[in-house]
């Protein structure tokens, strides 16, 4: 800077204390720089590493191969199984999530008793550490020494093989998903339901709408939206389910293991770095895809109500 | 009709918050236990006097609190031995050995030791990115900036990144740069990942927070910055609470990254409860529980402090109230 414009910025500015220009810089760059440097490089260097034949473990560079690594997953059987028992995960969990919190929104709808501390208590799974309670729920569920397995023999049942097999495993893992993160749903149905305007409802009830009438076309397409959103959430956090395979291990014989949970054990071991950067980038597509998908669907319905 | 309709919709709500509550109950129950009722084929299910010891089915409802395992979860015993020449022995003396002299040594368990490192590693990568949450938003919210929205667009897409997909590349580039298995390591981590959280969240509150206080400052003498310090940050401090709760639960429950990038020194509680092994009795449940509820414990108390926040939080700042 030359002495005459350092001279010109100075009468540019406030008498006293650092610019407003400065003040920005200063508040925003770190924050920035912190993100590029540690999301967005990795990001590009597992892109570069994706295309790439590499072992963190070999002393070889990476080498270029151009789509190899995505056409060599792709013929790996056990990585369809992965993919395939991931979806079926997130399509149940998100569906009973999905059915099962709008309901209890609607069921809590209205003044009850107590209804503050309800709340507040459905909240705590959401707030639980997965790993740590898919550990302890792999204690309820035993079918040996179980309180569940004591609660089906109590009452005269065969206690459930959650462990034994892949459907019953995906139960299990669907059933605690199903525990922690119904309540959000819930919430947001529930914020949902109490941002509709009341005259709506006065107005179909001068009109003697039915109720069935009132719920199809009131209430449904207004929280519809914010329901969406909450599904959005909820499939992408599903789909990359990791924590809660703390429950099954991956078993039994590896027919639990989620694409996350595959994935780990690639950058763990560190044999195949390239063919594992590739695998994060198709679950990232997916997710994405997934997300517009949604976005799509919900730019229909509220272009449906608007 | 009406009636019946609203006893039967609160009985369901009260159902569903029986099984919600039902398994956070179960390791508290647990926590208590001594290892031979933990062992027991029937379950008891409430704290108080102690069941009939005859009773193998009927043995009632309550067992007698044991409160060792919150004693045995931080501190480990050894006992050894000092024979009589002065040499050390970890094998008790037998009916021929005489004058030997019994020791107790005590040791801080790994629970303890992966506890701590998570107090610390939560804490300060808390502390990091609320601050610099805080100073992103005051800076997006108030002052003019090319591109804006899509530099907020690009924060909130950091976070829905799914983690694995960074974890190749961290763990390659902590490998090079000696971050693995360190404190520093997991602490930029869950700062990068908080941050975006942050700003999001302490956008909104600042949003709320009307710019003619900070005028009205400037006017009366402050700097930009008095300003900041003086009239912003009192009126965002609820904000700013809310927003750090939320972000110490999600570095408190983190697993995966924890999971990757540490071993031994760094290791997290999370970690350690979930990767619980136990002898050849199998795993020690009593103490697990125990671990799991001193963890969970200040995450419960959180939840009920920030019941009014947590819409917004959990929303991302999306829905406010």
């Amino acid at each position: 800077m030359t002495p005459s414009a350092a001279s010109d910025a100075r009468a540019l500015t406030p008498p006293r204390g650092l610019r407003d220009l400065h003040i920005r810089n200063l508040f925003i760059i770190p924050t920035l720089a912190l993100l590029i440097l540690f999301n967005v490089f990795p990001l590009l260097w597992s892109l570069v590493l994706s295309f790439s034949e590499y072992r963190a473990t070999g002393s070889t560079a990476p080498q270029a191969v151009g789509l190899a690594n995505f056409r060599e997953l792709l013929s790996r059987p056990d990585i369809h199984g992965y993919f395939i028992f991931t979806a079926r995960f997130t399509v149940l969990a998100v569906a009973i999530e999905a059915a099962l919190g709008f309901s209890l929104a609607l069921l809590l709808n209205r003044t009850l008793p107590g209804k503050g501390l309800i709340v507040t208590l459905l909240l705590l799974p959401m707030m639980m550490s997965p790993a740590i309670m898919a550990k302890f729920w792999a204690y309820i569920l035993d079918p040996n020494f179980g309180v569940l397995a004591w609660g089906f023999r109590a009452l005269g049942l065969k206690p459930i093989l959650w462990f034994s097999d892949q459907t019953s495993a995906l139960w299990a893992l669907v059933l605690v998903d199903v525990w922690q993160w119904t309540p959000f749903v819930m919430l947001i149905s529930l914020a949902g339901l109490g941002a509709i305007p009341k005259h709506l409802y006065e107005a179909a009830q001068i009109d003697r709408a039915s109720r069935w009438f009132v719920f199809t076309r009131i209430t449904v397409p207004l929280v519809a939206p914010l329901v969406m959103m909450a599904l959005i959430f909820r499939t992408m956090d599903a789909f990359k389910i990791f924590d809660l395979i703390v429950l099954t291990e991956g078993g039994p014989f590896d027919q639990t293991v989620s694409v996350s949970w595959h994935l780990k054990r690639l950058a763990l071991t560190q044999s195949e770095t390239g063919i594992g950067s590739a695998l994060g980038y198709m679950v990232l597509v997916l997710v994405i895809g997934l997300a517009n998908l949604y976005l799509k669907y919900l730019d229909r319905i509220q272009g449906k109500t608007a | 009709m009406r009636r019946l309709g609203g006893i039967l919709s609160l009985a369901a709500v009260l159902a569903y918050v029986a099984f919600s509550i039902a398994p956070i109950w179960w390791v508290a129950m647990t926590a208590i236990k001594d290892p031979v009722e933990v062992a027991e084929a029937t379950p008891t299910f409430l704290p108080g006097p102690a069941p009939d010891p005859t009773a193998t089915r009927d043995r009632g409802l309550t067992f007698t609190p044991y409160w060792r395992n919150f004693v045995d979860i931080f501190v480990a015993e050894e006992r050894w031995w000092v024979r009589p020449d002065g040499s050390p022995s970890f094998s008790a003396p037998g009916p021929d050995d005489v004058g030997w002299t019994a020791q107790v040594d005590y040791e801080r368990t790994d629970f303890l030791a992966n506890l701590i490192n998570s107090v610390i590693i939560a804490g300060l990568s808390t502390f990091i990115a609320v601050a610099m949450g805080t100073l992103a938003a005051y800076g997006f919210s108030r002052f003019t900036i090319a591109g804006a929205k899509d530099w907020l667009f690009f924060i909130l897409s950091t976070r829905m990144l799914p983690p694995v997909v960074v974890a190749v590349p961290i763990f390659l580039m902590f490998s090079r740069l000696g971050l693995k298995d360190t404190h520093l390591g997991l602490i930029i981590i869950y700062t990068v990942f908080n941050i975006s959280f942050a700003v999001w969240m302490m956008k909104g509150f600042m949003d709320e927070i009307p710019k003619e206080y900070e005028e009205a400052a400037v006017v009366d003498g402050y700097t930009r910055m008095q300003a900041f310090w003086k009239v912003v940050l009192p009126q965002a401090w609820t904000g700013i609470a809310a927003t750090a709760v939320f972000c110490l639960i999600t570095a408190w429950n983190e697993y995966a990254f924890a999971l990757i990038l540490t071993n031994e020194v760094a290791k997290t509680a999370p970690v350690t409860i979930a990767g619980f092994k136990g002898g050849s009795l199998g795993i020690e449940w009593g103490k697990m529980a125990a671990s799991s509820l001193v963890f969970m414990a200040p995450v419960v108390v959180f939840t009920f402090l920030m019941r009014d926040h947590l819409l917004r939080g959990i929303t991302f700042g999306a829905i406010k109230k």
